[in-house]
C-alpha cells in the first residue's frame, strides 16, 4: 500500500468513525441516563437519510433537508418518548430490547410503504462536489472533508453542551445517579424527553451526512445500529469519551478490514470488539 | 393437571397431522414445531437463567448451513451421521460466543451477542461458496419424504420437551432458576455461576442448532437472512408472547405466531408491520404473555 493511499484510508477510516461517534453518542446518552437500550435508534438514522433524499430531491438542496428534517426527526424522538419509551423506565432489558424491535419493524413498514424498496442516490451539494488532490495519485472528495468537519464541529458543540450548561450538568447528574436527580427536585420527565429527542435528532443528523456517501437504501439503519452498539460495548456505556475513541476504533478498522481482507472484512470489526472484551470487559472507560 | 393433559393431547393432535399426508399441513406445522423447539430452547436462557440472548438464530444457522455443507460437499446425508456433526457445530459456536458474551453483563451481555449474531450472518453472507443473499440448497435431504420429516421433527419436540422438564426439575434447572433472581447470593452459596450460565447457554445453542437442522432437513434450503438479528428479535417475541420461565408458553407462543405470520403475509404486504405492533402491545399490556393470561384465570 503506497503512502498516499494509506492517508487516504486513514481518512476514510476517521470519517466514517465520525458519522458513526454521532449515532452512538445518542446511544450512550440515552442508555446512561435513561436506562433504556434502544434498539429502533438504527432507524431514526435510516429515517435521517430518507428525509435527506425526499426533501433534496423536492427543493434540491441537502442543506434544506437538513434545516427540515432535523425539527421533523426531533419531534418524532419526542413522540416516541413519550408514546414507547417512557413506559419502559422500570421494565427489565427484555421488554426493552421488544419493544423497541417492535418499534424498528414498524419504522421499516413505514419507510417500505413511503418510499419503496429501491435503493436511491443523493447528491452532494454542488458547492462541494469536487475533489482535493491528496499526494499524486488519491484524491479526497470535497463533501468527505465537510462531512467530517460538520462531524467535529458538532462534537465539539455537543462537549460543550454538556460541560458548560445546566441541561448538560443534569445530563451528567442523571448519567451518574437519576433517581439522586429526581430527588433533588429536577423535573426529570423533561430531562429524559429532551434528551432522547436530541439522540434523536444526532442519529437523523448522520443519516443525512451520510446519505450522499451510502445512498439511501431498506435496512441500512440497521447495520449502523450493530455497529454503534460494537462502539457503546467498547467505549463503555454512557461514556461520551468512550464512544469517540470506540467509533473511531470501529471507523478504522472497518475501513483497512475493507482493504486489507476483502473477504472478510465485516468480521475484523467484531474481532477487534471480542479483543476489547476479554480485556476490558467493561469497555475501554469502565 | 388440566395443562398436562392439554399438552398430551396437543402432542397427539399434531402426531395426527403427520398420517394426514397433506403437503400444506406437513410443511406448515412442521414450521410450526421447529419454532417450538427453538423458543423453549431459548426460554431456558431468558425465562430461566434471565440472560437475554440475541445470539439464538446463529446457532441455528450454523447446524442449517452445516447439514447444507455435508450434503452437497461429502455426500453424507443420513440423520445418524449428519445430526450429531451439526449439533456438535452449533455447540462448539455456543461455547465460544457463550464464553466471550458472558464476560458481559446485563445489557453487554445483549449488546455483544447481537454483535456477534450480526457477524456471524455476513460471514454467511460474504464468504464465497456459501451461496451469498440467494443461500444454498440443500441437495440430499436427510428424511426421504415429507411425512418421515415430520415424524422426525414431533419425535425431537417432544424429546426437547422431556428433556428440558428434566434438567429445569433437577439441582441443574434451580440453580439456573436462582442465578436470575439474585445471582449474588449464587455465589456467595458456592455455586460457579459463569460456569452455570455457559453450560445453560451451550444446552440452549445446541437445541438452536437442533431447531436449524430441522428446518434446513424440512425444506431443504438455507437463506443468511433467517439467521440476522431479525430472527433473534422474533424468537425472543415468541418467548414473551407464550409466556417466558414456562414451557408450555414458548409452545403456544411459537404456534400462533406461525398462524399469525403465515395469515398476515396473506392478509397484508405489510404485515411485518402487524407483528410489529404486536411485539410492542404484548410488552405493554401482557408482560406475562399467554400462558400468564391463563394462570390469572385459574
Amino acid at each position: 500500500m503506497s503512502f498516499s493511499l494509506f492517508g487516504l484510508q486513514v481518512l476514510n477510516g476517521v470519517e466514517q468513525g465520525l458519522l458513526l461517534f454521532l449515532v452512538a453518542s445518542g446511544l450512550t446518552l440515552v442508555f446512561g441516563v435513561l436506562g433504556v437500550l434502544n434498539f429502533a435508534h438504527g432507524s431514526f438514522y435510516m429515517l435521517g437519510a430518507y428525509l435527506a433524499f425526499w426533501i433534496s430531491a423536492g427543493t434540491g438542496s441537502l442543506l434544506a433537508a437538513v434545516l427540515i428534517g432535523i425539527p421533523v426527526m426531533a419531534s418524532l424522538g419526542f413522540l416516541v418518548e413519550r408514546l414507547a419509551i417512557a413506559r419502559l423506565y422500570k421494565r427489565d432489558h427484555l421488554s426493552q430490547v421488544l419493544l423497541t424491535y417492535g418499534l424498528v419493524l414498524l419504522f421499516n413498514e413505514l419507510q417500505r410503504a413511503l418510499f419503496g424498496n429501491d435503493v436511491h442516490g443523493v447528491d452532494a451539494p454542488r458547492l462541494l462536489a469536487f475533489r482535493i488532490p491528496l499526494g499524486s495519485a488519491q484524491e479526497w472528495p470535497a463533501y468527505r472533508v465537510f462531512t467530517a468537519a460538520a462531524c467535529i464541529a458538532v462534537a465539539a458543540l455537543m462537549r460543550q453542551v454538556i460541560l458548560k450548561t445546566r441541561f448538560g450538568m443534569r445530563v451528567r447528574a442523571g448519567a451518574s445517579n437519576a433517581e439522586m436527580v429526581e430527588a433533588l427536585g429536577i423535573d426529570v420527565r423533561k430531562l429524559f424527553s429532551a434528551l432522547f429527542s436530541a439522540g434523536t435528532a444526532l442519529a437523523a443528523l448522520a443519516g443525512m451526512l451520510a446519505a450522499p456517501l451510502t445512498t439511501v437504501y431498506p435496512g441500512m439503519g440497521e447495520n449502523v445500529l450493530v455497529l454503534s452498539f460494537v462502539v457503546v460495548v467498547i467505549g463503555g456505556i454512557g461514556s461520551i469519551k468512550g464512544a469517540f475513541f470506540g467509533a473511531m476504533l470501529v471507523g478504522l478498522s472497518d475501513t483497512f478490514g475493507k482493504v486489507l481482507l476483502p473477504g472478510l472484512a465485516s468480521a475484523m470489526v467484531y474481532a477487534v470488539m471480542a479483543a476489547v472484551l476479554l480485556v476490558r470487559p467493561r469497555g475501554l472507560a469502565g | 393437571m388440566i395443562r398436562r393433559a392439554l399438552l398430551v393431547v396437543l402432542a397427539l393432535a399434531l402426531l395426527a397431522v403427520g398420517f394426514t399426508g397433506d403437503r400444506f399441513w406437513l410443511q406448515f406445522m412442521g414450521k410450526a414445531m421447529i419454532g417450538c423447539i427453538f423458543a423453549m430452547s431459548l426460554d431456558l436462557l431468558v425465562g430461566y437463567t434471565g440472560l437475554v440472548s440475541l445470539a439464538h438464530a446463529a446457532f441455528f444457522g450454523i447446524s442449517a448451513y452445516l447439514l447444507a455443507g455435508l450434503s452437497n460437499h461429502y455426500g453424507l446425508v443420513s440423520p445418524v451421521a449428519t445430526l450429531p456433526i451439526c449439533l456438535a457445530g452449533a455447540a462448539f459456536a455456543a461455547v465460544v460466543i457463550g464464553w466471550l458474551s458472558l464476560r458481559a453483563t446485563g445489557v453487554y451481555f445483549i449488546m455483544v451477542t447481537l454483535a456477534f449474531t450480526q457477524m456471524l450472518y455476513y460471514l454467511f453472507n460474504d464468504a464465497p461458496g456459501l451461496g451469498g443473499s440467494d443461500g444454498l440448497y440443500v441437495n440430499e435431504r436427510p428424511f426421504s419424504g415429507r411425512t418421515t420429516a415430520y415424524f422426525a421433527i414431533w419425535s425431537a419436540l417432544v424429546i426437547v420437551y422431556a428433556v428440558l422438564l428434566r434438567v429445569l426439575h433437577a439441582p441443574f434447572g434451580h440453580a439456573l432458576v436462582g442465578i436470575r433472581v439474585n445471582e449474588q447470593r449464587m455465589r456467595s452459596l458456592g455455586f460457579p455461576t459463569p460456569r452455570y450460565k455457559l453450560v445453560a447457554f451451550v444446552i440452549a445453542g445446541t437445541l438452536a442448532g437442533l431447531a436449524g437442522y430441522l428446518d434446513a432437513a424440512l425444506y431443504g434450503f438455507v437463506n443468511p437472512a433467517e439467521f440476522g438479528w431479525r430472527q433473534s428479535g422474533l424468537v425472543l417475541m415468541t418467548v414473551l408472547l407464550g409466556g417466558k420461565g414456562t414451557l408450555h408458553g414458548p409452545i403456544l407462543g411459537a404456534l400462533l405466531l406461525t398462524f399469525v405470520e403465515h395469515y398476515g403475509e396473506q392478509f397484508t404486504v405489510h404485515w411485518n408491520a402487524l407483528i410489529g405492533a404486536l411485539v410492542i402491545a404484548v410488552v405493554l399490556f401482557l408482560p406475562r404473555g399467554l400462558a400468564g393470561l391463563v394462570h390469572a384465570r385459574d
